[in-house]
């Protein structure tokens, strides 16, 4: 192999044919045009033009399918008729459209001319032309004055950059700044523990060994910004036997009798774990799989969460009911940079 | 365009002549179609994927302008009162219920739904598969490098798009996508908090959202996609279609079917085919199903769930990131300022950004990477095919696995339910695979591409096989070989074959560092390479059978028959 034009650099940048010499096979030209069938076949240009009318027939047949679809088949509640007028309604559009496109391309293919035809490119910037627009952009730039009058230059400019800045500044009211909310819930000593999502208190009696329970605050679906609330507060309520449960010092009092509340909230970024293994006493976040271990104070066991989740702690009140003892001592769910 | 006095000769006779000339020699349409009406596209299967890509999103135009007729993007709260007997009485956002109401309350709604959310999955899918046709022909070369980035912008656009139109149902699985985009945002240092309460209007999940992604996806990004489809396309009509290699194709012409009739029947016809297909997925495949998921409600979620498969990608490597090492090391770390201890979460930040910034990068970035691999500067309209390209082709491999194993791990735990192996597993031998998997990729792709150059170069040389065994008449068996034509044979040679550029030095008789560089990475491209058959190889080779084997003459009266 020569190196005359592999990508060697100075290579001269053109439009033509790179130096293809002695070692390399000669361009044959386009190869003879083969004949089809249609081309030499009158009965088979007849055959092809009665396929293509009936492929626009069957586009017809298509488009009435989905007026049948659509008028005669009333829709009555049931998941069976919906899906069978759907059908009805995506069958007659695809007949529709798709025999308009075979038709067309079988037309096309069998019929219109084949001969494969040869156009040149063309330079996609002459030399001339650049010529010409370098002398008119500076015939531009020198009537405009902008060169010999920088005071008008600087000036505009400066007023260029700063006139973008309101429309930036005007976005600021999409939201409110977050202060502190993020670090605090609905939670506060002695309210009590509710079901998710009827709202009914829970007895400590009503938590038996082994059974989870889905748990928002008293008073959650009152309020007005419920959805954010709970995006916050929902707990899951877990009875161990208190053996199994290893709290650190400070902690031992934050639950009650082996019945623990954590966060729902994934510390990853902020699925609900809802899936408890009663066993193992493993919960489990089905977004991204990130393991928490009960045993030990709900601790990253796998996947990409990095922080426990937060605790929080209960008591029982007089009645015999679930209550929190405070707030989450720590934010709920996904990091921030101001989590701190 | 034309003055007055070019027309006053001309009277049309026929009432259609009328009125064409009517218009024509207002707006000047004489010189559209002499431009146009025999333009020359050249032809190939591989150049309908960007085709796809501009009907099904005429297709989505068509179909998501249908759905704002009835869609409601209001997040106030009410009653479901429609036909879906399951959540009569639910307590929902409007914009849920206009979903559900479309879906069974409104005649070919659920249709429209269904043909808007596959046109949608098909819409990113062959921008995806077209920016790999010209990833692997090597199309963006100059002068096409500009419009290789107006693609690369439009694949990102696309995915926007996908994602916005994606959260607007409101229902379960989408309000967990929208927490998870806070979880990321969040995690963001210094702005992440502020960007998600902007984002939100306040607090997740707030009350503004599902509005503002309204006004994202139906209006801000399909117009932004739009214009930047009418670039694309002027460009393309700019620098005329490149075509592959082959007999009577050079760089300097087109050779192709003219647009007038053939190719804009084809072309014309293939819109239709592309909608007539989504039709049919659309009748017969449930996608979305939001009626079993629910309103969004930020504390259940259900299992196995996925998100389209363009974010895919994006999930899997949220999954597949460690949040901590050992049992002391942890990716999220807090670092103490002078005022006060601020978070910061690598373990969502890394897998977030990471993967995409190097995608993304190396993708915008790729025609001027090879054209300094290459120093080459010329122009190339002429296609490569994958096979004579093996360093480039290999690299493109290894980006898919790359992209597929992150999409694979998307998946994990339906991987492990359904083929009964643990999740932890999965996740481990997925986490090993994300770096293991594009090396061995691209290792294996070049030797396969190679591997098929000489397969070329066999053919080239000796011809094909034919599958004919003949025993000479002094007892040796052959294989007859077939000669190729001139035309197969010019197809299989005529390529580019870089050759390994040895930096050289300046006139100090230094090598600068960078040159260095570039001849270590002109190795890594070129070392391997098999050039392309040569007339004199040619010649040689029908020599040796001529002069030193017994029987050639035997041979040669075989063969002929």
């Amino acid at each position: 192999m020569a190196d005359s034009s592999h990508g060697a650099p100075g290579t001269s940048v053109t439009v033509a044919t790179p130096g293809r010499e002695l070692d390399e096979f000669e361009n044959p030209g386009l190869p003879p045009h083969r004949p089809r069938l249609a081309d030499r076949d009158r009965r088979a240009e007849k055959r092809a033009e009665r396929q293509v009318a009936l492929l626009f027939a069957i586009s017809a047949i298509g488009t009435l399918l989905f007026f049948v679809g659509y008028f005669f088949i009333p829709l009555d509640q049931t998941i069976e008729r919906l899906r069978l007028q759907n059908l009805m309604l995506g069958l007659g559009t695809a007949f529709a459209m798709l025999g308009i496109g075979v038709g067309i391309v079988h037309w096309a293919k069998t019929l219109m001319p084949d001969h494969e035809v040869t156009e040149s490119r063309h330079e996609i910037r002459p030399e001339n032309d650049r010529q010409d627009a370098e002398k008119i952009v500076n015939d531009i730039l020198e009537e405009s004055g902008i060169k010999r009058r920088p005071l008008i230059r600087n000036t505009l400019l400066g007023a260029a950059l700063l006139a973008p800045l309101p429309a930036i500044a005007i976005f600021r009211d999409l939201g409110p700044l977050p202060g502190d909310s993020l670090k605090h819930t609905m939670w506060d000593a002695g309210v009590r523990l509710t079901r998710d999502p009827s709202g009914t208190p829970i007895r400590a009696s009503d938590v038996t060994v082994g059974s989870a329970f889905h748990v928002i605050p008293e008073g959650l679906n009152e309020i007005e910004n419920k959805l954010e609330e709970k995006a916050k507060a929902v707990v899951l309520l877990m009875r161990l036997d208190p053996e199994e449960l290893n709290p650190s010092p400070g902690r031992e009092n934050w639950g009650y009798d082996g019945i623990v509340a954590y966060s729902k909230i994934c510390t990853h970024v902020g699925c609900p774990v809802a899936l408890y293994e009663q066993q193992t006493h493993h919960l489990l976040c089905p977004c991204h799989q990130s393991t928490f271990d009960l045993e030990q104070e709900c601790e990253v066991i796998f996947g990409p969460a990095a922080r426990p989740l937060p605790q929080l702690p209960i008591e029982v009140d007089d009645e015999g009911y679930l209550v929190a003892s405070s707030d989450f001592q720590e934010p709920v769910g996904p990091s921030f940079w101001e989590r701190g | 365009m034309s003055s007055s006095t070019a027309t006053t000769t001309y009277t049309p006779k026929t009432r259609v002549g009328k009125v064409t000339d009517y218009v024509d020699s207002r707006v000047g349409g004489s010189g559209i179609v002499k431009e146009f009406g025999r333009k020359i596209f050249p032809d190939h299967w591989t150049f309908m994927f960007g085709e796809v890509a501009l009907y099904t999103f005429v297709i989505l135009l068509i179909s998501g302008t249908w759905l704002t007729f009835f869609y409601d993007p209001s997040m106030a709260e009410t009653h479901y009162e429609g036909s879906y007997l399951p959540l009569r009485g639910v307590e929902m956002s409007v914009a849920y219920a206009s979903s559900l109401d479309i879906s069974f309350d409104i005649r070919g709604g659920l249709f429209m739904r269904q043909i808007h959310h596959w046109a949608a999955l098909l819409f990113a899918a062959s921008v995806a598969v077209h920016m790999l046709r010209v990833f692997f022909t090597g199309a963006f070369r100059r002068p096409r490098e500009f419009n290789w980035v107006v693609g690369c912008v439009l694949l990102i656009l696309s995915l926007a798009a996908g994602f916005t139109g994606y959260s607007l149902p409101d229902d379960l699985l989408s309000g967990n996508g929208l927490r998870i985009i806070d979880g990321v945002m969040k995690a963001i240092p210094v702005v992440g908090t502020y960007l998600s309460f902007f984002l939100f209007g306040g607090e997740f999940p707030g009350t503004m959202i599902i509005g503002r992604l309204y006004v994202l996806h139906i209006l801000l990004i399909p117009a932004v996609i739009l214009l930047l489809i009418g670039i694309h396309l002027f460009m393309v009509v700019l620098h005329k279609h490149s075509q592959f290699a082959g007999p009577g194709r050079t760089n300097t012409n087109v050779v192709g079917y003219p647009v007038g009739p053939v190719y804009a029947a084809k072309a014309g016809g293939f819109f239709f085919i592309v909608f007539g297909v989504l039709a049919a997925i659309a009748a017969a495949f449930t996608i979305n199903p939001i009626w079993n998921y629910g309103p969004y409600d930020p504390s259940p979620v259900s299992a196995g769930t996925q998100p389209d498969w363009y974010i895919g990608w994006v999930d899997g490597a949220l999954r597949l990131m460690p949040g901590t090492l050992g049992n002391n090391f942890d990716f999220e770390f807090m670092i103490p300022f002078p005022w006060g201890v601020n978070a910061l979460s690598l373990n969502v930040l890394i897998p977030a950004l990471v993967p995409a910034a190097i995608v993304f990068t190396l993708m915008f970035a790729w025609p001027w990477i090879e054209a300094w691999v290459t120093k080459d500067k010329r122009e190339h309209h002429l296609l490569d095919r994958p096979r004579n390209a093996p360093s480039r082709t290999a690299i493109g491999v290894a980006g898919i696995t790359f992209y597929c194993v992150l999409w694979a791990a998307a998946s994990s735990d339906l991987i492990a339910t359904h083929f009964l192996v643990s999740l932890n597993d999965v996740t481990y031998w997925l986490r090993a695979l994300v770096f293991l998997g594009p090396v061995l990729a691209f290792m294996v792709t070049r030797r396969i591409a190679l591997a098929l150059q000489r397969k070329d170069r066999e053919i080239a040389l000796h011809g094909r096989e034919t599958g004919r065994i003949v025993r000479l008449p002094h007892g040796e068996f052959i294989e007859v070989h077939e000669q190729v034509d001139d035309y197969k044979r010019y197809k299989l040679t005529s390529f580019d074959s870089p050759e390994v550029m040895v930096p050289k030095p300046d006139e100090n008789g230094r090598i600068s560092r960078l040159d260095k560089v570039h001849g270590r990475v002109s190795r890594f491209f070129f070392e391997d390479r098999v050039a392309p058959v040569t007339p004199k190889e040619l010649a040689a080779s029908h020599g040796d059978h001529h002069d030193e084997i017994a029987g050639a003459k035997d041979r040669e009266s075989i063969a002929s028959h």
